[in-house]
């Protein structure tokens, strides 16, 4: 079933680009609208059997519009899709299936209380009698898992799986229905850096047994890891195909966006001042018991970036929401802005504020913005008390709304409509109103978690200068972040965190990629002095 | 639409005087307004029902009839059955008499008749009931037929006129022996009490279970679970209002008749025959108002030392040698 | 990405979504009538004309209403909250039991312009009391609410009974109500309030509680889209998260929605028993608190959307009392029914739908803008 495509005939009449077998997948010519909007504009993609194919641009740009259309999700207005040569009709995901179209998506179609082998079978079971067919899908599991190296209990429950196993069920599911080509929707945006890898080397194995991958992701570094040939769409349309070897993250770049990004900032050196946060024997114990945060101590001064490096789930979220007052301390005490906080004087977000310190939580959707609400009501969370927002009984609109139309030209969020739902913004523009929010009333202390993920690359810069204005400016700024490249073009200053203690301070001019990724795994040979500092 | 709406507005306008030329050709306009339990209780107002069906079968005169749903409808139905020319109207239950008081204002010269209850009006005939009295009689059969000493009462709404049956239902057990226990339950405290049987069972069998052998129930459609159960259990069970005798005929040991089908009749029948009266009649075992159900269904079971005891009793009460307390003469059962 | 294909104005939503859900509910209740000999047309002109034919019958239609706006604004309140507050009908009561009381207390000593504030009081407390105590099980003691209220209206009702049947019942009575209020205490009849205008009305239990309705309506309105507290409640339902990051503690939102929410279903109260009643009684919420959960998910929880649906309802009860009257066949279970309908189909069906009109749309739509598109 999962054998490349071996007939040729179809090929034969086509003239190919020196190739024997005709293209995995060829689209020509596919336009889609919905109402006004041209999602997708006379799109020719054509992905080699074979072969990881990434396609970048931008959220909106109309790369999972394109996917779905080619697994059946939409229709296109018009268009061709041809799958091993042969013109193919996809009009359900019933169809795409049939044509050996594996989807992975982005958030996870999993049920939760069923073991990897339900999951699996789930929607494909052979026949009424459920033990037989458990006991066929468990032959076909095992033998895909050994053909593949996608090691994963098949008797575990869904739910208890860390995230990067629950991805490859998603795999062994799409290839237990026979695809042989498979499409991952930024399969990388949930995961750590090792999951990371562990998934390149399973998109590799994946290549070398024959599958086709189709990788859409806009980070630029995956690009560059794994594909083997690239395409660009910017404003739903291709814009360039390039083989990746012969191009590099800065053209990729370019493409997307339209104009020259900087990849790389230029920042002075920091001018440090007093000490605004002040951290002493932190820890945070949770329900299990376990030490999310294990006595931590540090500090960080005015006018200068503290960056926390680690792998996602190793206690900086939590440090984050202890800093703002979001989980209640279990031990130990910090002091903001000379004020001591404990568990007997516990920080309460609002309290976080009004001694002039500011939150960027990491995630804007779930903690940072209410989605239902127009921009301009999100753009006053957590500040709605004030007296520049309300009257005596009632909430200033007119004042909520001018003060959200003049963050938005400020921070260039578009468009540029106050009233506009909040989950209609793209995500880099949700980020800056986030962001235009906690740092317009210029705050002492800047606590920022994540604050680029799922964010554009030209609002990343953007949002990047603006953390490094804020430093400069004199406020003490504390990054979380799991991305490496922006603790490391941030910081001033890198903490390392690892099982919820800081296991090594490293200066942001002596920091590479090896050495903090050899301290986020504890297995840094000079960071024994380091620990504890 | 606006057209026919508007045919309807000037009908509406013509009617009273189409109502007047009715009742002057002497065709009776009777009405029936049942209460919340509706007119399929199996109990009360189902007793009004078969009473006005009767006479609807005798005399070929049809009636109107409503089933109010809520506190607001029963004003507002009397005044349209009222307005409708409707003569004589039936309010069915005390609940009706604050409602029928205000709407029997307005209309002087329709007769209403008002069951379970008083209004003190010259066009209102008011029918009330000595339940106390019935129930004392079902009280003794159940004494005298338990071997356990025991007796069941399972009521339906917790309201006073409840407990007027639970009193006269205990005084009758105690009459017959002085250390019976009565064992009491309600089956709740919102309409749906009426119509529960599930729950009915369940009192029922609860009751059963603390050594219980007859059980009395005066809760409109949820006795008919009390009456399964006792079916279930080989244990004994009484109805209430019109004769349920024949519902689970062996273990029906008796029912206690409250004759709301002959009060709703006569209300209809006197305004036909032009004898209808106003004023208050209360029905008790002198009039034949109440009473116990013998039939082909239960005649095994009432032994006839039973019938004499009781038909003694009944006599006395009827003398006026032996009266039996009314719960709601001071809202106690203390007698 | 997520706003490409939501193109769907909001009319679409609002308005043409919900009339066809009703549309539905009257073609199915059309064939029942049709199915037992009713003429399903004839129905509708009864029901319409019983509704809003006569004033008396717009009395009772918007008497009806009245109750559906305070209990249908009560679920909303909670709603936005994120609060699921099934105990409309126990708050009513419990709220009606509060001005009982208090005007029993005071009816005699004080006027009525005295007595219609403190009434109001009585109900917004009473009834604020006893949401506010499932709402603290909610908020501090992880209790879920929908349990609690619904096992709240029972205990309502036992209570009801218990101080009806034990403790107000007037002496000698029958049934088991309280004295008379005395006449200061009686809210103002509408056909009354016209009358002292000089205009001849037809008498209906509508009264002046109307006006309160309208003015609940508006304070609702402005309390959740215009005050912080509001802003706080909105948070709080749509993202706990967020609101416990913006320094919102959730559980003292949750003890401020309930106790509003229970405050305007305490209002029942005013109508019934201040204004129809004028005595405590029992059942006299008749389930227009369970109703208020239609009217609200019917209205979307906004005040206009509520007034609309309270119409919707206030017209069913009695315009379906008016068939009951008018056809024999059609028994009050059948009028029951067709409320049922109308519920199943706006309420639990509301989405059904939702997906074929939309997709409609876009292809009417689309078919309109397609060429602009291409040429761009």
């Amino acid at each position: 079933m999962s054998e490349p495509q071996q007939n040729l005939q179809d090929g034969a009449d086509r003239p190919g680009a020196g190739v024997t077998a005709p293209p995995a997948i060829e689209l020509r010519d596919i336009n889609k609208s919905f109402g006004p909007v041209h999602a997708n504009k006379n799109v020719n993609l054509s992905v080699r059997p074979g072969d990881i194919h990434g396609t970048i641009g931008e959220n909106g740009a109309g790369k999972s519009t394109l996917m779905s259309i080619l697994y059946g999700f939409y229709e296109a207005d018009s268009g061709e899709i041809l799958i091993g040569g042969k013109p193919t009709s996809i009009r359900s995901s019933r169809d795409a299936i049939a044509a050996g179209i594996g989807m992975v998506h982005q958030h996870f179609m999993l049920v939760d209380n069923m073991s990897v082998v339900e999951n699996i079978m789930l929607g494909a079971e052979s026949g009424a009698i459920l033990a037989s067919s458990v006991a066929a899908a468990r032959a076909e599991l095992e033998r895909l898992e050994r053909e593949y190296n996608l090691d994963v209990d098949p008797d575990a429950l869904a739910g208890d799986l860390p995230v990067g196993q629950q991805q490859r069920v998603e795999i062994l599911k799409a290839l237990y229905r026979g695809a042989d080509i498979l499409i991952l929707d930024e399969p990388t945006g949930v995961l750590t850096p090792q999951e990371t890898d562990q998934l390149f080397r399973i998109l590799d194995s994946l290549r070398q047994e024959g599958v086709t991958v189709i990788l859409i992701t806009h980070k630029l570094r995956e690009i560059m890891a794994v594909t083997d040939h690239v395409s660009v769409m910017r404003q739903g349309e291709i814009i360039a195909d390039r083989v990746t070897a012969e191009t590099n993250k800065e053209e990729l770049a370019e493409l997307m966006v339209g104009r020259k990004v900087l990849l790389s900032l230029d920042k002075a050196a920091p001018r440090v001042g007093e000490t605004v946060l002040r951290v002493e024997n932190l820890s945070f114990v949770d329900r299990a018991g376990v030490a999310r945060v294990d006595k931590v101590s540090f500090s960080v001064h005015a006018g200068e970036i503290v960056g926390i490096a680690g792998v996602s789930g190793n206690g900086q979220s939590e440090l984050l929401e202890l800093l703002s007052g979001i989980r209640p301390v279990t031990s130990g005490q910090f002091s903001m802005m000379g004020e001591d906080f404990s568990t007997e004087h516990p920080l309460d977000p609002a309290t976080m504020r009004d001694v002039k310190a500011a939150h960027v939580p990491e995630d804007r959707l779930r903690t940072g913005l209410v989605k239902a609400f127009a921009a301009d009501e999100s753009a006053i969370l957590g500040y709605h008390r004030s007296a520049a927002y309300n009257s005596a009984v009632f909430l200033d609109r007119g004042a909520i709304e001018r003060d959200c139309g003049q963050k938005m030209s400020d921070f260039d969020v578009r468009p540029q409509n106050p009233a506009l739902k909040t989950a209609n913004f793209s995500g880099g523009n949700q980020q800056k109103i986030v962001l235009a929010r906690e740092i317009s009333r210029g705050p002492r202390l800047l606590l920022v978690g994540q604050p680029t993920r799922g964010v554009d690359i030209g609002a990343i810069e953007f949002i990047h200068r603006n953390i490094i204005a804020m430093r400069d400016s004199g406020s003490a700024v504390l990054l979380v972040s799991v991305e490496l490249d922006e603790i490391m073009s941030l910081s001033d200053r890198i903490l390392v965190m690892f099982e919820g203690r800081i296991v090594g301070e490293v200066a942001a001019d002596q920091a590479d990629e090896r050495l903090l990724g050899l301290m986020m795994a504890n297995a840094a040979p000079e960071q024994a002095g380091a620990a504890g500092s | 639409m606006l057209r026919t709406l508007t045919a309807a507005a000037a009908a509406l306008l013509v009617f009273p005087f189409l109502a007047t030329t009715a009742v002057t050709a002497a065709e009776l306009k009777p009405a029936v307004v049942f209460d919340m339990g509706g007119k399929f209780d199996k109990s009360f107002n189902e007793g009004v029902f078969n009473g006005v069906e009767k006479f609807k079968k005798e005399t070929g005169v049809s009636y109107r009839e409503f089933e109010v749903t809520n506190e607001t409808q029963r004003e507002q139905a009397l005044r349209r059955m009222a307005q409708r020319g409707a003569d004589p109207i039936i309010g069915v239950g005390f609940a009706q008499a604050p409602a029928l008081e205000k709407v029997a204002k307005e209309f002087p010269n329709t007769r209403f008749t008002i069951i379970d209850s008083v209004v003190d009006l010259p066009n209102v005939r008011s029918v009330v009931f000595k339940e106390h009295e019935g129930s004392f009689l079902v009280g003794m059969i159940a004494a005298l037929k338990s071997e356990t000493g025991k007796v069941g009462f399972v009521g339906g709404m917790d309201i006073p006129l409840i407990r007027k049956f639970a009193c006269g239902y205990e005084q009758g057990a105690r009459h017959v022996n002085g250390s019976a226990e009565v064992l009491q339950n309600m089956t709740g405290t919102t309409p749906a009490a009426w119509n529960d049987p599930t729950r009915g069972s369940e009192l029922a069998k609860s009751q059963f279970d603390r050594g219980v052998d007859v059980v009395y129930a005066a809760a409109g459609g949820t006795g008919v679970g009390v009456y399964q159960m006792a079916k279930d259990s080989g244990k004994f069970a009484i109805g209430v209002d019109s004769n349920q005798n024949h519902l689970q005929p062996g273990t029906m040991l008796t029912s206690m008749l409250k004759r709301v089908d002959v009060a709703a009749y006569k209300a209809f029948k006197d305004a036909h025959d032009g004898s209808w009266s106003p004023g208050v009649q209360v029905l008790g075992l002198a009039e034949e108002g109440v009473g116990w159900a013998l039939d082909e269904h239960n005649k095994d079971l009432v032994t006839d030392e039973m019938r004499a005891k009781v038909a003694a009793a009944s006599a006395e009460i009827v003398s006026g040698s032996l009266t039996v307390h009314d719960y709601m003469s001071d809202n106690s059962c203390s007698y | 990405m997520s706003s490409a294909p939501g193109r769907i104005p909001r009319w679409v939503d609002v308005a043409l979504i919900p009339l066809v859900n009703i549309a539905l509910a009257f073609i199915v209740s059309g064939v029942i009538l049709w199915t037992i000999d009713v003429d399903p047309f004839a129905a509708v002109e009864i029901i319409l004309f019983g509704a809003f034919g006569y004033d008396e019958a717009i009395g009772y239609t918007l008497y009806y209403t009245t109750n559906f706006v305070f209990t249908g604004l009560a679920v909303a309140v909670a709603f936005h909250a994120g609060l699921f507050n099934i105990g409309g009908e126990g708050q009513a009561y419990i709220g009606g039991l509060g001005v009982g009381l208090g005007i029993l207390l005071v009816d005699s000593s004080l006027p009525f312009i005295l007595i219609l504030p403190f009434s109001i009081l009585a109900a917004a407390a009473f009834g604020a009391a006893w949401a506010a105590i499932p709402a603290y099980l909610q908020a501090y003691r992880g209790s879920h609410i929908v349990i609690t209220t619904i096992m709240f209206n029972f205990i309502a009702a036992a209570l009801m009974v218990y101080l009806m049947v034990n403790v107000l019942i007037q002496p000698g009575s029958m049934s088991p109500e309280s004295r008379e209020f005395a006449e200061q205490a009686h809210l103002p009849f509408m056909h009354e309030v016209f009358g002292w205008f000089g205009m001849q009305v037809t008498p209906s239990p509508l009264n002046l509680s109307v006006v309160w309705a309208a003015i609940c309506c508006f304070l609702v309105w402005a309390f959740i889209w215009r005050t912080r507290w509001g802003y706080e409640i909105r948070t709080v339902g749509a993202n706990e998260t967020a609101a416990i990051y913006a320094g919102i503690d959730p559980r003292r939102i949750v003890m401020l929605a309930m106790c509003v929410s229970g405050a305007l279903a305490g209002f029942v109260g005013i109508n019934e028993i201040m204004g129809v009643h004028h005595r405590l009684l029992l059942n006299f919420t008749a389930g227009y608190g369970f109703t208020g959960i239609a009217v609200s998910l019917m209205g979307r929880n906004h005040p206009v959307g509520i007034v609309l649906a309270s119409l919707l309802f206030g017209m069913l009860y009695q315009g379906g009392a008016e068939l009951a009257f008018e056809e024999p066949k059609v028994t009050r279970e059948l009028v029951v029914t067709i409320q049922g309908l109308v519920i199943l189909f706006s309420g639990a069906l509301a989405f059904m739908m939702k997906g074929p009109i939309e997709r409609a749309y876009l292809r009417i739509a689309g078919g309109f803008q397609r060429p602009a598109g291409q040429e761009g």
